[in-house]
């Protein structure tokens, strides 16, 4: 089975877009989305069935029993992250403990305890394709763990797909790096303005330390064609795979507002996509059987 | 001279793990009695850090040579500084990577990739 | 007054709003506490930066010291320690700043060394006193230096400040948002757009804070966020239309309400009915 990985550096660039475009073009058998803090792609690949639902347990989180607490204030004065607070008894701030353990160390009666902290919830949709995805919860940190847990799930319920399409997470800190982890090629999604362009430029970084296979796109290239053309010029001095531009398009908007990928509907960014994903999936397998 | 794979199941005819620190189990093959146990890897559960609790448990049960299709770079560190060496692996089967290694066919592995630096965190 | 701006995703214009405002308003304080990817100062491009390092402790060994209990390795929650070779490592990246194996060690083998996890740069930009956060690559938190940046700000509380959040609803967004007075909620017309901000939403309500949502990138026709905002009683402070002129603008980091007038007209009745706002819940409060 082949990744591919879809990223974007910065977000708001279109990646759910185009990914459930592609999702829609390769009549994928296996997809699944990365980007576990804002989950999207299930807004719009709908799901007939209930999904497989997992807890996703991060860091553990401190408690402190007040029935045993002396109010020594060890607790309190060890905690680097300000976590806890002794105004109405000792007690521990959920989001800002990072589970590092010190108050409990500290304790000298036993009163606290590092007790284990869903962070997240892993979903499974099984039914003629295979979806994976997660969300996190609130105040929960980015976290390349519960990355690499999506992606393991739909390797264990994946047996016979060519090809599985992967909507990562933006940014360029850990999840992504927990997203490009063992894909055989990502796609970056650009998005033609100066801070689009410095973000594509971080997440290319990122991408060649990893020595993974990578192609450019542009999307919403007429919102500027000078930084489209700087863009391109880039991908060309660099010798980077350029997949094409797909333009800004109101109907592209609307397809979606509707559940509807863009290519479900008659529009110019649905036209276009469909090169860009043709040319994405001719270098995705004949550039390998080249090698 | 124990040689350590990371692996998929708790047997010689499984895959080789794609993942190092995240593997559920490792493969340690002794060369010199050919016997094979399978040590579990507690580090597969960490939030982070995996590779380098791996590497630890590695380095503790002296392992020597590590056959894996990746590795991070505080891991590699890890074995590195405990003169581990890493050979990547080719393909999923135990058995050939062994055998390869033995007649001196597996490369030294040489891209070290980034880690997945930090976790429940930001 | 601190004004929070917030979004569910990146990309649906946080820094345009926070940005816009703060020029409209003239003298004030912008923050951008999104530190791993900062883009406020591509607007503003101020002068006059002074630059301040932000460390954090970590440990540091003494191998001669080190009588190999192996305690902080075993402690350490996040892996940061390794034994070997008859001497703990540790891996600097991965470390929380727990203090907890310095606190462990019998020996005082560990001791504490200060790491350079960024930086905080302080320009002006017109009458726009800008602070930027920049996260180093690879650091597990920028909390350390969103602190630094609101704490800097404590003096100049007077001043109406803009904070431009991080994307999201994760802890480094509490950090940012604890001491503000009241919070933007921006959000896109799109299915997406509303899932978003749904995500917000919860946050603001978690943290029980005043709140409006100002609508972005509106276009004719249907908008999802406008019906959620309806449908949950979510009061609308404003909307900006999509159109070319402003997406120009933005793609070349220049700002709006500086170079054009009707975008300064915009900004400037936005920035009075937020001041209504958080004055309207001031006094309410009190």
């Amino acid at each position: 089975m082949k990744q591919l990985l879809i990223l974007s550096g910065k977000g708001g660039t279109g990646k759910t877009t185009i990914a459930s475009a592609f999702i829609k073009l390769s009549k994928a058998k296996a997809y699944a989305d990365c980007d576990v803090d804002a989950p999207n792609l299930h807004l719009i690949t709908k799901q007939s069935h209930q999904p497989k639902k997992t807890d996703y347990y991060g860091l553990p989180k401190a408690e402190i029993n007040t029935e045993l607490c002396i109010q020594c204030d060890q607790c309190r004065q060890n905690c680097r992250f300000d976590a806890i607070s002794a105004n109405e008894g000792y007690k521990v701030d959920f989001y800002a403990c990072e589970g590092c353990g010190v108050c409990e160390l500290v304790c000298p009666v036993g009163a606290v305890t590092l007790k284990p902290a869903v962070a997240g919830e892993l979903m499974l949709y099984k039914s003629e394709d295979v979806f994976s995805t997660a969300q996190l919860k609130m105040g929960s940190g980015t976290s390349g763990m519960l990355v690499t847990e999506v992606k393991k799930q739909i390797k264990s319920a994946v047996t016979d797909a060519q090809l599985a399409i992967i909507d990562g997470s933006p940014g360029i800190g850990c999840p992504v790096i927990a997203s490009l982890s063992g894909v055989d090629m990502v796609l970056i999604v650009a998005e033609p303005s100066i801070s689009g362009i410095s973000d594509m430029k971080r997440i290319i970084n990122t991408a060649a330390k990893f020595g993974t296979k990578m192609a450019i796109c542009i999307n919403k290239f007429d919102t500027s064609i000078e930084n489209t053309e700087k863009i391109e010029c880039f991908c060309k001095q660099h010798g980077l795979a350029f997949m094409g531009r797909i333009p800004f398009d109101t109907d592209a908007v609307e397809a979606i507002n509707n559940g509807q990928t863009i290519v479900d509907v008659a529009c110019v960014s649905g036209e276009a996509v469909k090169e860009v994903y043709n040319k994405t999936i001719y270098f995705l397998f004949e550039r390998e059987t080249e090698k | 001279m124990k040689i350590a794979i990371p692996v998929d199941e708790k047997s010689l005819e499984s895959n080789v793990c794609i993942s190092f620190g995240r593997a559920p189990y490792f493969l340690i093959y002794n060369t010199n009695t050919r016997e094979s146990t399978f040590l579990d890897n507690s580090a597969a559960e960490s939030t982070g850090g995996a590779g380098i609790k791996a590497a630890q448990i590695l380095v503790d049960n002296k392992v020597s040579i590590l056959l894996t299709p990746r590795c991070g770079e505080n891991a590699a560190n890890v074995l590195k500084t405990a003169d581990v060496e890493i050979y990547k692996t080719q393909g999923d089967s135990i058995k050939k990577n062994i055998h390869d290694f033995i007649s001196g066919k597996l490369p030294l592995l040489d891209e070290i990739h980034p880690g997945f630096h930090g976790h429940g965190r930001n | 007054m601190r004004i929070a701006v917030l979004s569910g995703k990146g990309g649906t214009g946080k820094t345009l709003v926070s940005v816009n405002l703060a020029a409209a308003a003239k003298r004030c304080t912008y923050i951008d506490c999104d530190v791993e990817e900062p883009n406020g100062y591509l607007f503003f491009k101020p002068k006059d930066v002074t630059e301040e390092e932000i460390p954090v402790k970590i440990p540091k060994v003494d191998g001669t010291l080190c009588n190999g209990c192996r305690k902080c390795v075993d402690f350490c929650k996040y892996n940061a320690l390794a034994y070997i070779k008859d001497k703990p490592i540790i891996f600097e990246d991965i470390c929380h700043s727990c203090g907890g194996c310095i606190l462990l060690c019998p020996e005082k083998a560990l001791t504490e060394k200060e790491k350079v996890i960024g930086k905080v740069q302080k320009g002006t930009s017109d009458q726009v006193t800008v602070y930027t956060g920049i996260l180093n690559p690879g650091e597990p938190s920028g909390i350390p230096i969103i602190k630094k940046l609101l704490e800097e700000n404590i003096p100049e509380i007077k001043k109406t400040t803009f904070i431009d959040c991080p994307p999201g609803s994760a802890c480094i967004v509490m950090e940012s948002i604890k001491d503000a007075d009241y919070c933007i909620l921006v959000a896109e017309p799109t299915l997406f757009g509303v899932h978003n901000l749904n995500m917000v939403y919860e946050l603001v309500k978690l943290f029980n804070k005043p709140f409006g949502v100002i609508l972005n990138k509106c276009l004719d026709g249907e908008n999802p966020s406008e019906k959620f905002c309806l449908e949950k009683n979510i009061r609308i402070i404003g909307r900006i239309p999509f159109d070319n002129e402003l997406g120009k603008l933005n793609s070349k980091a220049e700002i709006a309400v500086r170079k054009s007038e009707r975008y300064r007209t915009i900004f400037s009745s936005l920035l009075e009915t937020v001041e209504k706002e958080v004055h309207h819940e001031t006094t309410s409060d009190s």
